[in-house]
């Protein structure tokens, strides 16, 4: 089983830290016109390094911990805007577009290659 | 308010920007209202939009928006001499509204922009999770 999760689990953390962005970036935009909102971002680098390290849960050190139900999430960055708006938002939707997009072509390639590596363990349970 | 999903995120800014189309709905029908006195002249509507937060996701970086209030614009209503206006006051005045047609057209043109945006994220992120579904077959 060991192997089979070591086999799959790269890209299974990279779909789930895609997805938290992309509900971070969605939430950018869906506060393109609030004043004083100020526009954040997940470093995918550093999210993935935690969740395939197991950070991503609170780690139980004593008996009487409580598991945590959720995980933590990954921590957000503010973006720093190209140039700000007089009401202080700082979303500029042509950046929060482009980092939905290719957030969201990232995670079409993870699948990909997911879907990829189950099919390969089917062949090989098969022998054909 | 509990977790949000990015169909909330998405669905909730999109019923905000439908607040402030309404409001601009509102405004635009009444650019030529006018008034006896200043203060039954029709003002211009605004939405309030606030960041709302999850207590439960606190520091996750998610938030959606709403429409919190609708303020009226503070913009004095243009006061007019009409004497012969069946509405005009006994100085002969009328009070016609503060809405500026083309700042509301401006303001209507990014509304929709921006709710087709949310839409465009629904639509990416349903797709997504579509596919999700059929993995490894």
């Amino acid at each position: 089983m060991k192997a089979i999760d070591n086999l799959l689990a790269p890209h299974a953390n990279a779909l789930s830290v895609r997805q938290k962005r992309m509900e971070v970036l969605g939430a950018n935009i869906a506060n393109a016109a609030t004043p004083n909102y100020k526009a954040r971002d997940i470093d995918f680098a550093s999210a993935y390094g935690q969740a395939m390290s197991g950070r991503s849960t609170l780690a139980s050190t004593a008996t009487g911990h409580i598991k945590s139900a959720t995980g933590s999430a990954p921590d957000t960055m503010y973006r720093t805007p190209v140039s700000a708006s007089l009401d202080g938002n700082t979303v500029e939707l042509h950046v929060e577009q482009l980092q939905f997009a290719e957030n969201a072509t990232r995670y079409e390639a993870s699948l990909q290659f997911l879907s990829d590596r189950i099919r390969g363990l089917r062949t090989a349970l098969r022998g054909e | 308010m509990k977790n949000l999903t990015i169909f909330d995120i998405a669905g909730r800014a999109m019923s905000a920007q439908q607040v402030r189309l309404n409001t601009i709905a509102s405004n635009l029908a009444n650019a030529n209202t006018v008034s006896s006195s200043a203060d039954t002249a029709y003002r211009a509507l605004r939405p309030v939009f606030e960041a709302e937060f999850p207590a439960f996701q606190e520091g996750s970086g998610i938030a959606t928006v709403s429409a919190v209030d609708i303020k009226k614009s503070d913009v004095a209503p243009e006061k007019r001499y009409a004497p012969t206006h069946p509405l005009a006051d006994p100085e002969g005045y009328i009070f016609a509204t503060n809405v500026d047609p083309n700042e509301e057209l401006v303001d209507m043109m990014e509304a929709a922009r921006q709710y087709q945006n949310n839409i465009e994220v629904l639509a990416t992120a349903k797709s997504l999770m579509i596919k999700t579904l059929s993995v490894g077959k």
